[in-house]
């Protein structure tokens, strides 16, 4: 059972006889046992690698709340997959051609944030890090708009209140408190929508993430922690994070926990429906642990294969989260070729325009450094942009 | 009657009251301050007056009541954040600097941040550790905050009521061995702006410049000076982010000679800063360098220690002398 989460698995400590090899040696066994990374997870899975509907005791629960899901619907969201890969892939590119100074692929996280992203509601707020490139196309949010931060325009280049789609949050975990407070608001407004924080494996040792837990907790706040446990924060890899499964950290702060395939779009979209709903009937937070794996590295500027086993990619390789639900539908008869043809046009035209848009955008005004430091204006910001701005006057045919 | 006989404490108690009434998405929230009235006392009866939905009692941690604050001020409140003491912010620093700070800025203007995060400051009360500090450089230093720090039961009043209103994230700075002094507070009052500087007492020989608890220190020794036949100027800055450069150069161009005292540290503190910006501006007016007087480059130390780390009026009036020798 996955939800409600059972107890903790207790780490096994080293015997005495391994003790006596020398403490070094003693506690890098004791951390190496305590690990449960190696068993099988248990998941909520509706879709297998295979492309096959299944239904187990673990997620027969969850699979009332995509019963509606139609075959367009399941195209619809494939299509969300792809054309979100197809971007990244771009942008990645776009990188490597010296266009964007950085980028944070999401290659092999498509289906946690479709699947959660299609969950919601226009009415509910997303606070994201900044991986988030597909719940932010779920959102609405014209992709071009996501990489004025990484060509170095912007720190964010888009209204949150227009999508209900907050900024990228850089320091990691800082968002999850945002959220609640936010989550808090919406409760004392008395309004039924919901709050979704995402954020990785990584940000949930930060502290900042536990006291997001206890505020969202202690007030009953309508708020989904949506965490994709990709496996790796850049070349920290889960044991480094954790000696218990992620989700059942929830059950130390009073509300439920749930690992979910995050390679399985069905099942990422039926269990965040599921929490979503528990927010807005005002049953308070859920921890969704979306048990996925990046593809690529944390940013461009690393370089996985020091870190990682190409044998572990290449396991992941098999759970594709696109190539699963293509075969589902091939399999069912939901799409046929010339669907899969309209839809690499489609990319194909996507990609274009990303490379058009990021290649036109203007570098910002050099007077944009004193605009909007404060709401209210600053003696300060006031005398050092008159003084710059009397200086780059003072250059001949200056500005 | 419009002007009452007020405690600083009860000054700023009856602000909050004010602005719990004026604006019901004005929130006041921290460790304590619900049916506690906070440690100072300083929300005493906002709660059963006003309930938990608006005065509300949080976990014990900083980073969580600021972030959370935040999100608050995202979806439309105002939220007051009460920060037990000064020593205590720093578990908040992370989201005050990296979130709060920036959030106006890097949303091109989007969305405003009208948070205001009161912290009790400074020495003096005899307190254990972590209780007496004085960390105002360390926000006055980041773009998109702005700090302030009342003197008297007047400004406590109308100062925290601005602070509320505004769109920016303000740093309200309480000196809080001054919370018992009464002073008199016209609640029908126009009150000064709030990144105005006053001049506290009129002189023509010297000007000390201070905020917060010095203010006092500084009207002592310009009492003492005076029975020395100096006529000393007292300059209450009220804001170090920003500071009223203007306010503070027409008083030296007055008196030709300033000497700036705080509690903080002296290295790289406020005090740097003005000594810099008044030296660039008044050079051809200035009789003697700009002096300094404040705290030592060391922890702040035990209380049986703190009349000697603390600038008193001894320290102040050294400085003066030393600036009029010139």
């Amino acid at each position: 059972m996955t939800v409600e989460s059972t107890a903790a698995r207790k780490p096994r400590r080293s015997s005495g006889t391994k003790r006596a090899a020398g403490a070094d040696s003693a506690r890098k066994t004791a951390v190496a046992t305590a690990q449960p990374h190696d068993a099988e997870p248990q998941l909520v899975q509706l879709l297998t690698p295979e492309g096959e509907r299944v239904e187990s005791a673990d997620s027969a629960q969850f699979a009332p709340f995509v019963a509606d899901i139609t075959t367009e619907d399941l195209r619809g969201l494939y299509r969300d997959m792809v054309l979100t890969r197809r971007f990244d892939g771009e942008a990645t590119a776009l990188q490597r051609q010296g266009e964007l100074g950085l980028w944070a692929s999401l290659l092999g996280q498509e289906a946690a944030q479709i699947g959660s992203g299609r969950a919601l509601r226009d009415d509910d707020y997303v606070f994201p890090t900044y991986r988030e490139h597909g719940v932010a196309w779920c959102r609405g949010v014209d992709p071009t708009n996501l990489l004025g931060m990484f060509r170095g325009v912007n720190h964010g280049g888009w209204d949150p209140n227009t999508n209900n789609f907050h900024l990228y949050t850089i320091v990691i975990g800082s968002q999850t408190l945002h959220a609640t407070g936010y989550a808090m608001g919406v409760a004392k407004d008395g309004a039924d929508s919901a709050v979704i924080a995402y954020f990785g494996d990584g940000a949930s040792s930060q502290g900042d993430v536990a006291e997001a837990f206890t505020f969202s907790a202690v007030y009953n706040s309508p708020v989904v922690f949506f965490c994709q446990n990709n496996q790796w924060a850049i070349s920290e890899p889960t044991e480094r994070q954790m000696r218990v499964p992620l989700y059942q950290r929830a059950q130390g702060f009073g509300f439920p926990g749930v690992r979910v395939d995050g390679n399985d779009v069905l099942a990422c979209l039926a269990v965040t429906r599921w929490a979503l709903e528990r927010a807005r009937n005002g049953e308070g937070p859920t921890l969704v642990e979306a048990f996925t794996y990046r593809m690529g590295a944390h940013t461009t500027s690393d370089d996985p294969t020091k870190y990682r086993r190409d044998e572990e990619t290449a396991a992941w390789e098999a759970k594709d989260p696109i190539l699963r639900l293509k075969a589902h539908l091939l399999a069912t008869g939901g799409a046929d070729e010339a669907f899969f043809a309209q839809l690499e046009e489609e990319s194909e035209t996507l990609g274009k325009r990303v490379r058009e848009v990021v290649r036109a955008m203007p570098d910002p005004d050099t007077m944009a450094i004193f605009e909007n430091v404060y709401a209210d204006g600053h003696a300060l910001v006031d005398e050092e942009r008159a003084q710059f701005a009397a200086y780059l006057a003072s250059f001949e045919g200056g500005e | 009657m419009a002007v009452q006989k007020l405690t600083i404490a009860k000054a700023l108690n009856d602000s909050l009251r004010k602005a719990l009434e004026t604006d019901p998405k004005v929130l006041i929230m921290g460790e304590d301050v619900g049916k506690l009235g906070g440690v100072f006392r300083i929300t005493d009866g906002l709660q059963k007056d006003f309930g938990e939905e608006r005065v509300i009692d949080t976990p014990l941690a900083e980073s969580g009541i600021v972030g959370t604050a935040i999100g608050l001020a995202l979806r439309g409140y105002r939220p007051v954040v009460e920060i037990q003491f000064d020593g205590f912010v720093f578990p908040a620093y992370d989201q005050i600097v990296t979130q709060l700070a920036k959030m106006h800025a890097r949303s091109l203007g989007k969305i405003k941040m009208p948070v205001v995060i009161r912290i009790p400051y400074a020495g003096g009360i005899g307190a254990v550790e972590h209780h007496s500090e004085s960390p105002e450089t360390l926000f006055a230093h980041v773009p998109g905050l702005k700090v302030v720090s009342p003197s008297n039961a007047s400004d406590a009043y109308w100062m925290l009521q601005q602070a509320i209103l505004s769109d920016d994230p303000v740093i309200f700075f309480e000196p809080k061995r001054r919370y018992w002094d009464k002073g008199e507070v016209d609640v029908d009052a126009i009150p000064d702006a709030l990144h105005a500087a006053r001049v506290a007492r009129a002189g023509t020989d010297l000007t000390l410049a201070a905020y917060g608890p010095m203010v006092k220190v500084c009207l002592e020794a310009a009492a003492a000076a005076a029975e020395e036949g100096k006529s000393v100027e007292v300059v209450d800055l009220r804001s170090m982010s920003p500071i009223d450069f203007d306010g503070l150069q027409a008083s030296v161009e007055r008196t030709r000679r300033l000497v700036i005292v705080h509690e903080a540290p002296v290295f790289l503190g406020v005090g740097s800063e003005i000594a810099a910006r008044i030296t660039e501006r008044c050079f051809y007016h200035l009789e003697a360098p700009v002096l300094r007087v404040g705290g030592f480059h060391a922890p702040y130390p035990p209380a049986r220690l703190e009349d000697e780390y603390l600038p008193g009026l001894d320290r102040v009036l050294d400085a003066v002398d030393r600036s009029l020798a010139y």
